[in-house]
């Protein structure tokens, strides 16, 4: 049985959730509605009048090519750094759940990651794939291959996926992990007496019992892909080159904080808080049935 | 269909030994019940048996075929497990058809077999059914007919009814042997439960401590347990032990408690004053005044209508339990005459606990 504390009258209730209430009004919804606001006006080049426009900087957004090649970008860059982040973090978990030595110190290193800021594991693969600084990076062109991902758009785009996926296997890898010790041992060693070789037994079994994880973890790195790795991209690449590694969020910061133009800017605000909300909402529901088998 | 031959199967997690040499083999059709308390290594035998555990030593042959070092999926056993291990995301029908999809079964084939089997356990209905829209019973079913369906040459059952409730076991119990001997099967079942081994069994095995106590029918377990364990494991209540020396020349017992009692099937190997156990169980007590009549001080009696059970105590505070008829009524705090018949006595030695048989040539059987 719940205990439930039952406050008397309304008043004490609402100034316990006060502090709460201020800092998500002041901190989530004024800049939310602020960035609405901003993307139905124009500013003089100046910044001293702005003017109604209702919906042309949409217009003008979703008519610039820039801005679709941005989406592309982020197509792209969300897809691998999910599905790579997934794989990898699914198949070192299926490695960390068998009974090994050392598995209690695997797993820990395996979630150091996680802790690292998304600017500093930059730096860090920076350090490895600088064609001329880095580790790796040198050692490819000395191998005769022409790395330089600050030229190459392809290379740049590979280096920061590798580096946004990286990041985000030490959380996958948690709950996947928490997934597979929650499957029974006793329905693995049923497949195994039904005749079900490992590689059978985890597509036929593990895997559709750890679905209701895996879409979880898919829609947490969608966002993360889509929103969280502006440090990763602006530490690495900048966007460039020429471009290559912008994607909508990086574009939001190019507009808005170098070339000034608020409008455009706040109106791709507007159109990924859309995004983030829709995602948010299928993620809620996911959590709310948890089983799907 | 198939025999089983365990040799010297022997199981030790670090250094805790589990089971200490276990030889068994189960004819072809065979129901053998391994039967033992919580942490005898009975499970950790049937799971040696299904290649779910390596033995430390010991061979496990199937048909004469030595399958030791054969995976699970390579040796063609079907086990249902303690909480049915079914498949969450599967209909019941896709939980039956999936051991036979492995074996590359054809498509009608299966649907016939898992419509067979199906309609044998009474579960045609359920077959679009997810495992947990299901009771318990019906669960077990399945996974009955998951076993069954695949025609393996061996079935194991890792106390299968013990998440039912009391009704259902024995329902089920019995359903459970009917099907084992329709389909003929050679069956390994283990339990802690002494009546589903007593019922279920061509054969019991009596797991002590990794060690198997006594390899024998049912009834000739209860008739003559071949130690004090399986006397007190098998029977309820459990048998009566009493402390008593050799006497007589081997051809009586004299109880610490007072009387001397002849045996009537011949005299007792070893010296004169030899220690014995002397064994009776509850129900062979007879409540009657005689020379040799135990005077028992009533401490709880338990009226069950069709007979009482009475706790009580000897003299030299030795506690003794009897299944009386149910017109007897004593209370608490009466003193019983009680008569031990020769006919119905066990006797062990008190060392080893090991059952003392009459000297050869002049034994019953």
């Amino acid at each position: 049985m719940r205990r439930r504390v039952i406050f008397r009258g309304k008043v004490l209730p609402y100034l316990l959730l006060a502090p709460q209430i201020a800092v998500t009004l002041v901190f989530f919804f004024w800049p939310a509605a602020q960035a609405v606001r901003q993307s139905l006006l124009r500013e003089d080049p100046f910044g001293l009048r702005s003017e109604f426009v209702g919906l042309e900087n949409f217009r003008a957004v979703l008519a610039d090519p820039l801005y679709l090649n941005a989406v592309r970008n982020t197509a792209v860059f969300a897809a691998a750094v999910a599905g790579i982040a997934l794989g990898a973090a699914l198949f070192l978990a299926v490695q960390a759940d068998k009974r090994i030595r050392g598995a209690g110190v695997y797993k820990t290193l395996l979630i150091w990651p996680y802790a690292v800021a998304p600017a500093v594991a930059a730096v860090l693969w920076l350090f490895l794939f600088h064609p001329s600084i880095g580790l790796i990076g040198r050692a490819l062109n000395a191998a005769g291959m022409a790395w330089d991902y600050k030229l190459d758009g392809a290379q740049a785009m590979l280096l920061v996926i590798v580096a946004a996926a990286w990041k985000q296997v030490s959380y996958n890898f948690i709950f996947f992990l928490a997934g597979l010790q929650s499957i029974p041992a006793s329905v693995l060693e049923a497949a195994a007496m039904d005749g079900a070789r490992p590689a059978y037994r985890f597509w036929t079994v593990v895997f559709p019992l750890l679905s209701p994880t895996t879409f979880f973890l898919l829609v947490v790195n969608l966002t993360y892909a889509f929103f969280d790795t502006f440090g990763v991209i602006h530490a690495l690449t900048g966007g460039g080159p020429g471009k290559a590694t912008e994607t909508l969020i990086y574009k939001v910061y190019v507009d808005g904080v170098q070339n000034l133009n608020f409008g455009g800017s706040a109106a791709q605000s507007v159109i990924l808080m859309a995004i983030v909300i829709a995602l948010t909402a299928v993620q809620f529901r996911s959590i709310e049935r948890r089983v799907h088998y | 269909m198939a025999t089983l031959e365990l040799v010297g199967i022997r199981k030790s997690f670090g250094a805790a030994g589990v089971l200490h040499g276990i030889d068994l083999s189960v004819a072809d059709g065979e129901m053998v019940v391994i039967v033992g308390a919580s942490g005898c290594g009975k499970s950790t035998l049937l799971r040696i048996v299904a290649g779910l555990e390596t033995p430390t030593a010991g061979r496990v042959l199937i048909d004469g075929r030595d399958v030791t070092p054969l995976e699970p999926a390579e040796r063609d056993i079907a086990m249902v497990f303690q909480n049915y291990a079914l498949y969450p995301h599967m209909s019941v029908f896709d939980n039956m058809a999936y051991g036979l999809r492995i074996r590359r079964v054809p498509r009608a084939e299966i649907r016939r077999r898992v419509e067979e089997t199906a309609a044998l356990l009474g579960i045609s209905a359920l077959l679009d059914r997810r495992p947990r829209q299901l009771s318990g019973g019906q669960r077990q079913r399945v996974a009955m007919g998951r076993a069954i369906v695949r025609e393996p040459r061996l079935f194991l059952f890792d106390e299968p009814l013990s998440n039912l409730d009391a009704k259902l076991r024995v329902q089920m119990r019995a359903e459970i042997r009917r099907l084992q001997k329709r389909l003929g099967v050679t069956s390994l079942f283990v339990t802690h439960d002494q009546i589903e081994a007593m019922t279920l069994g061509d054969r019991l095995v009596v797991m002590h401590e990794g060690r198997a106590a006594q390899i024998a029918t049912p009834m000739e377990v209860w008739a003559r347990p071949a130690d004090t364990f399986v006397a007190g494991f098998i029977g309820s209540p459990a048998m009566n032990f009493l402390a008593a020396r050799l006497a007589e020349e081997g051809r009586a017992a004299a109880l610490a408690a007072g009387p001397v009692l002849r045996f009537a099937d011949g005299p007792r190997p070893g010296a004169e004053g030899r220690r014995l156990v002397v064994g009776i169980r509850p129900e062979h007590v007879e409540a009657r005044a005689g020379p040799e009549a135990l005077p028992l001080a009533v401490d709880l009696a338990e009226p069950l209508g069709s007979e009482t059970v009475l706790h009580g105590h000897l003299p030299g505070g030795e506690s003794l339990t009897a299944r009386l008829p149910g017109g007897l009524a004593p209370q608490a705090g009466e003193v019983l005459p009680l008569l031990l018949p020769a006919e119905a006595l066990h006797v062990f030695d008190a060392e080893t606990g090991r059952r003392l048989d009459p000297l050869e040539g002049m034994a019953r059987r």
